[in-house]
C-alpha cells in the first residue's frame, strides 16, 4: 500500500530545507527549481523575511519592475513594519502608486539613499548601475532562469552569498543578436544565469518546490510530463476540490461546447479547419474572441480551496494568450469589437509569473506552413498551458500533428551544450495528444 | 519576415524584377575597398586553393596555391596575401585625426576626456558571400597564433613574416563583422539583399550569381529565368557557366579539372626531383611550370567572374544615395580599426582563441546596442524602411490636426501639450506607450492619451508631449507640433542607453568562475594526423 501524498506537507519539509541551507548553510548559493504556481513568490517572501529577521541585509533582484513591486507589497502584507527600499529607475513613474501608500517603504533612484534598510529590491537592470564599498551579506534573486547571464555577472560583485529562485520549463532568456560565437562556453553570455552558476559552481545544493497549488488536478500531470519529465511535481488539489460551473447553458456553437468541456475536464481544443494563414489568422482570432466573450456573457462561477462559495468569472480572472505581439493586438481588437475590456491579453513573454482562472491560448503552430525553432520552444508552449487554476482553452487550426511530423526539429547541436530535454518537437506532441481528447471541431 | 519584406518578395515574383527594400544606401562603401574573392579545396577545412584580391577591378592580383596539400605552399601563398591585404591597410593607418574620448582615469576614477587620434578613414574588406567572411575568420584563427622564425627560432614550422600579422587583422576584421551595421567587412550578398528583394528565398539570395540576376536581369529574361540560369547552367563540358562565388567550388569543376590538373602537377614535381643532370632538370621544370601555369589559368577562370560580379554590385549600390546616418556608423568602425591598429603597434599579443566572461558579456551587449541602433537608424533614414514599420504596428505617420495646451501638475508646471494625429496607420499603442519622433535630429517623447472618433474611417490619436520643450514654462518655438505638420511617430527609441557596467576582467566574479587567470601564450594548433591528407 501507498502512503497518502500529503501536499502540503511535501511543501512544508521542501520549503524548511531550503531556508536552512540559506540561513545556515555553508554554501556561497542555494538553487530552487520552482514548477509554475508552486509557491515561488510565497517562497522569495518567507526567506526574505528570515534573513532580515537574522539581522543580514538583504538586497532582491527579481527582473521586470512589475515583480519588483509585487514583491514590495508582499513584504509589507506580511511584516508592515519591515523597512523596505525600493530602488528604482529615473525615468517618469517608475513603481507601482500602491508603494506611496506603504509607511515603511522607501522609495529612491539612488542606492546611497536607501543604505542600512533591511531589505533593498530593484531590477536586475537597475542594480547594474550601483557600485558598492561594502557588498551586501545576502542576496535573493527571482525568476532566475530568467535572467541572462551577462546580466547576473553585472550584479554579482553586490552580494557575498544568495538565493537563486525560478522556474526552469519558462521561457529562456533570448538575445537579439547571434550568440553562437559563445555556444558551449561555461559563461556564454547568453544563457541563462543560472546555467553559469551552476557550471562554474556545481556543488551548490539545489532544491525543487514539489507541488504546484496553481495548476488544477487536470493540468499538473500533464504540464509536469510534458515539459518537467525528470522533476516531475504535483497539484496541491484533487479533482473534487475546484470545479467551474456556467449559469448560461450552452447554445450549441462550437465556443460555448469547448467552453463547457473545458469546464468539465480542464481542458477544450477548438479547432478550425486546416489552413495555412497570416500570423494574425482572422478567423482564428475571432474565435479566441469569441469565447472570451462568451465565457463572460455565460456568468462562469469558480469554485476552489480557497472558500466555500464560489466566486465569479469575471474579466480580470481571464487571459489571452499568444506567441506574438502583433496576434496580442489583433485579439485586444476582436475583443474591443466584441466590447470586452478588462481581460488580460499578451504573449507568453509577457505573461510569464502570473495567474487567471481561465485562460485562451492562440496555438503558435496555428495555421504555420513551418514550425521554427521560435514556435517550437518548449518553455512558450509552458508558459501559455500553464497560467490557469481552473481551465485552459487551445484554439488552433486542424494539422499542428502533420506540421510538426514534416519539420522535426533541425537545430545544430552546439558542442558543450547542455541539450534541453524536452526538446519542442516532444512537447508539443505531448500537449497535442492530450487536447484531441478534448477537441472540439468548429467551422466559423 | 516582416509583411513589407513578403509583400516586396511576391511583387518581385509577378513583375520578374527584384524590388526595392531601400532608398538609400546603408552601409557606408569606400572609395578603394580592397575586394577578396578566395576559394578553398574541396575536404580539407580552410585548405585555400587561390584568391583574387586587390583594389583595382581591371588588375587583380591572382594568387594560386598548386597543390593545397602541400603547407609550405600555403605558407607561401598567406605570405603573398598578406603581401597584398598589409599595405592596403597600412596605408590608412597613417593619416589620422585629433579626436576626443572619455576614458576613466586611473587615480581619481573620474571620467575625463582624453586627446587621442582617430585613423580618418578606415580600409574596407569586400567578399562575395558570408561564407566568405566566415573563411576570413577561419584563416584569421589559423593564422594569428603562428610564429615566426625571428619570433621564436625554436618553432618547428615557422610561419613567414607577416602571416600572424594578417591573421590578427583578418580576426579583427571578422569580429566587427559580426557587429550590426558595421562595414569594415562586408559580404555582397548581404549587401544586396539588404537593399533589395528577390522573388526567391533568403537561402537562395546567398547565391550571388542568381541574386544579381534579379537585381538586374539581362533583357528578354525575367529574374527568376535569369536567376535559373546562374545556379544551374552549364556548358557542353559540364562546367557551370556561371561558377559559384565560394569558397567552395563546384564538384565538376574539382573532378574533372582541378583534380587532373593537380595530379599533373605532382608528377611534374616528382618527375624534378627525380632528375639526374641539369638539363633533364631544366626540360622538367619548364613541364612543371606548364603545370602549374594551367592551374592557375583554372582558378583564375574560376574566381574572375565572381570578382567581375562583386564590382557589380558595387556598382549598384553605389547608384544609391547614402543615408543621413551611415557615415556616424562608419566612424564607430574607424574607432575599431585605429584601436585596433594601436593594440598592434602596443605590442599586445593575438586576440585569445576564446573570450573571457566579461569580454564577451560586453560583446554581446555592444552588438545588441548596435542592432537596435541601426534598426532605428535605418528607419529614419528611409521611408521604405519606415513604412515597414508603420505597417508592422511600430510607427504611425499623419498630420497633426489639433493642438491643445496643457501643463504638468506640480509646483513648476511645465508645458505637456496634446497633440492630435490623424493617420491611416494602425500602431500597436499600450495604455500611456511612449513615442518618439525626430526634432532637429534628436527624438522627442510622447505619451500615448487614447484614440478618439473621426467620421471619416482614419484614426485620431492624442499625444502628450513630455520632453525636449526647455526650462521655461512656456516651450520653446518650434519644439511643439503644429496644427497640419506631418509628422512620423515610432514606438521604438531613436537612440539607445549604455548598459550596466560589468566588472573588470580581473574582478570576475564567482558565479563566473571568477578572474581568468595570468593570459598564457597560446600556441598554434597542434599538427595533426588529420592535417596531412
Amino acid at each position: 500500500m501507498t502512503t497518502v501524498f500529503d501536499p502540503g506537507a511535501a511543501a512544508t519539509q521542501a520549503t524548511d530545507a531550503i531556508l536552512h541551507d540559506t540561513l545556515h548553510g555553508t554554501a556561497r548559493g542555494v538553487v530552487v527549481d520552482s514548477p509554475p504556481g508552486a509557491g515561488k513568490s510565497t517562497l522569495v517572501v518567507h526567506a526574505a523575511l528570515e534573513l532580515a529577521d537574522a539581522g543580514r541585509p538583504l538586497m532582491v533582484v527579481a527582473q521586470t519592475n512589475a515583480q519588483v513591486d509585487d514583491l514590495v507589497l508582499r513584504l509589507a502584507e506580511k511584516n508592515p513594519e519591515l523597512p523596505v527600499g525600493r530602488l528604482h529607475s529615473s525615468d517618469a513613474d517608475p513603481y507601482d502608486k500602491a508603494l506611496d501608500d506603504l509607511p515603511n517603504v522607501r522609495k529612491s533612484a539612488k542606492a546611497a539613499d536607501l543604505a542600512g534598510l533591511d531589505v533593498v529590491i530593484s531590477t536586475a537592470a537597475k542594480w547594474g548601475h550601483v557600485k558598492v564599498d561594502e557588498p551586501w551579506r545576502h542576496a535573493i534573486v527571482d525568476e532566475a532562469y530568467q535572467m541572462r547571464s551577462d546580466s547576473l555577472l553585472a550584479v554579482a560583485g553586490l552580494f557575498e552569498r544568495a538565493l537563486f529562485v525560478g522556474d526552469p520549463g519558462q521561457l529562456d532568456p533570448f538575445a537579439i543578436v547571434g550568440s553562437e560565437q559563445w555556444a558551449g562556453l561555461s559563461y556564454d553570455p547568453s544563457a541563462s544565469a543560472v546555467t553559469t552558476l551552476l557550471a562554474h559552481n556545481p556543488e551548490l545544493p539545489q532544491h525543487r518546490l514539489p507541488v504546484s497549488w496553481r495548476l488544477p488536478a487536470s493540468a499538473a500531470p500533464l504540464v509536469s510530463g510534458a515539459f518537467y519529465p525528470y522533476t516531475p511535481f504535483r497539484s496541491g488539489t484533487d479533482h473534487d476540490d475546484r470545479h467551474l460551473a456556467f449559469a448560461v447553458p450552452s447554445d450549441g456553437s462550437g465556443p460555448d461546447r469547448v467552453i463547457d468541456e473545458a469546464a468539465e475536464a480542464g481542458w477544450g481544443l477548438l479547432e478550425l479547419p486546416a489552413r495555412h494563414t497570416p500570423r494574425t489568422d482572422p478567423e482564428a482570432v475571432r474565435a479566441v474572441a469569441t469565447v472570451v466573450r462568451r465565457l463572460l456573457d455565460r456568468g462562469g462561477a469558480a469554485t476552489s480551496e480557497r472558500g466555500p462559495d464560489p466566486t465569479p468569472l469575471t474579466a480580470d480572472r481571464i487571459a489571452v494568450g499568444t506567441a506574438h505581439r502583433d496576434q496580442a493586438a489583433a485579439v485586444r481588437a476582436a475583443l474591443a469589437d466584441l466590447g470586452v475590456t478588462d481581460v488580460t491579453v499578451d504573449t507568453a513573454n509577457r505573461l510569464q509569473g502570473r495567474e487567471f482562472d481561465v485562460t485562451v491560448v492562440l496555438h503558435p503552430l496555428s495555421g504555420r506552413p513551418d514550425a521554427t525553432a521560435f514556435h517550437l520552444e518548449t518553455g512558450r508552449l509552458c508558459v501559455l498551458a500553464s497560467r490557469h487554476r481552473h481551465a485552459c482553452i487551445v484554439v488552433c487550426r486542424a494539422g499542428v500533428t502533420d506540421l510538426l511530423d514534416d519539420y522535426p526539429s533541425t537545430e545544430p547541436v552546439q558542442l558543450g551544450t547542455l541539450v534541453k530535454f524536452p526538446d519542442g518537437w516532444e512537447a508539443n506532441h505531448a500537449v497535442l495528444a492530450r487536447l484531441a481528447e478534448h477537441r472540439v471541431a468548429w467551422r466559423p | 519576415m516582416s509583411l513589407i519584406a513578403t509583400l516586396a518578395r511576391l511583387e518581385a515574383v509577378s513583375t520578374g524584377r527584384a524590388q526595392p527594400s531601400a532608398t538609400v544606401r546603408h552601409r557606408h562603401l569606400s572609395e578603394r575597398p580592397l575586394v577578396l574573392v578566395p576559394l578553398t579545396t574541396a575536404g580539407e577545412a580552410g585548405a585555400p586553393l587561390g584568391a583574387l584580391v586587390g583594389t583595382d577591378r581591371d588588375a587583380p592580383h591572382l594568387l594560386v596555391v598548386p597543390q593545397p596539400r602541400d603547407r609550405d605552399l600555403r605558407f607561401a601563398f598567406l605570405a603573398e596575401l598578406a603581401g597584398v591585404v598589409l599595405p592596403y591597410l597600412d596605408s590608412y593607418a597613417e593619416a589620422v585625426e585629433a579626436a576626443e574620448r572619455n576614458e576613466t582615469d586611473p587615480e581619481t576614477g573620474k571620467r575625463v576626456k582624453v586627446e587621442v587620434e582617430l585613423c580618418a578613414d578606415a580600409p574596407q574588406l569586400i567578399l562575395p558571400s558570408r561564407a566568405g567572411v566566415d573563411l576570413v575568420r577561419l584563416l584569421g584563427r589559423s593564422m594569428r597564433f603562428r610564429r615566426t622564425a625571428e619570433q621564436d627560432p625554436e618553432t618547428p614550422f615557422p610561419a613567414p613574416p607577416h602571416v600572424p600579422l594578417l591573421g590578427r587583422w583578418l580576426t579583427h576584421f571578422g569580429e566587427r563583422a559580426r557587429v550590426p551595421g558595421s562595414s569594415l567587412l562586408l559580404a555582397m550578398t548581404d549587401v544586396l539583399a539588404r537593399h533589395w528583394a528577390t522573388g526567391q528565398s533568403t537561402l537562395e539570395d546567398q547565391h550571388l550569381g542568381a541574386l544579381l540576376a534579379w537585381i538586374d536581369p539581362p533583357d528578354h529574361a525575367t529574374g527568376a529565368e535569369a536567376a535559373l540560369a546562374a545556379e544551374l547552367a552549364r556548358d557542353p563540358k559540364g562546367q557551370l557557366l556561371h561558377p559559384p562565388a565560394g569558397p567552395a567550388t563546384d564538384p565538376a569543376f574539382d573532378n574533372k579539372l582541378l583534380a587532373p590538373a593537380f595530379e599533373r602537377y605532382d608528377r611534374g614535381r616528382t618527375a624534378l626531383a627525380a632528375a639526374r643532370d641539369g638539363l633533364e632538370a631544366d626540360d622538367r621544370l619548364g613541364e612543371l611550370t606548364a603545370a602549374e601555369r594551367a592551374i592557375r589559368a583554372l582558378v583564375e577562370s574560376r574566381t574572375r567572374p565572381t570578382w567581375d560580379a562583386v564590382w557589380r554590385g558595387l556598382d549598384l549600390l553605389r547608384e544609391l544615395p547614402e543615408g543621413a546616418r551611415v557615415e556616424e556608423r562608419w566612424t564607430r568602425d574607424r574607432w575599431s580599426f585605429t584601436a585596433h591598429r594601436d593594440r598592434v603597434v602596443a605590442g599586445e599579443p593575438p586576440q585569445p582563441r576564446r573570450d573571457d566572461a566579461v569580454t564577451a558579456a560586453n560583446k554581446l551587449a555592444a552588438r545588441e546596442r548596435e542592432q537596435a541602433r541601426l534598426e532605428a537608424q535605418e528607419a529614419l533614414d528611409d521611408p521604405l524602411v519606415m513604412a515597414g514599420r508603420r505597417l508592422s504596428g511600430e510607427a504611425f505617420a499623419g498630420e497633426v490636426t489639433d493642438v491643445v495646451m496643457a501643463y504638468s501638475e506640480g509646483k513648476r508646471p511645465s508645458p505637456r501639450p496634446l497633440v492630435t494625429v490623424r493617420t491611416d496607420d494602425r500602431p500597436h499603442l499600450g495604455e500611456r506607450a511612449k513615442v518618439y519622433r525626430s526634432l532637429g535630429g534628436k527624438p522627442q517623447a510622447a505619451e500615448f492619451v487614447g484614440h478618439e472618433d473621426s467620421p471619416d474611417g482614419t484614426a485620431l490619436i492624442v499625444l502628450r508631449v513630455v520632453d525636449k520643450m526647455g526650462r521655461g514654462k512656456e516651450p520653446e518655438v518650434g519644439s511643439v507640433p503644429e496644427k497640419g505638420d506631418r509628422l512620423c511617430f515610432t514606438a521604438f527609441e531613436h537612440e539607445q542607453r549604455g548598459g550596466a557596467k560589468l566588472p573588470e576582467p580581473e574582478d570576475t566574479p564567482w558565479t563566473h568562475g571568477g578572474p581568468p587567470g595570468e593570459g598564457v601564450q597560446e600556441a598554434a594548433d597542434p599538427l595533426t594526423a588529420e592535417d596531412v591528407l
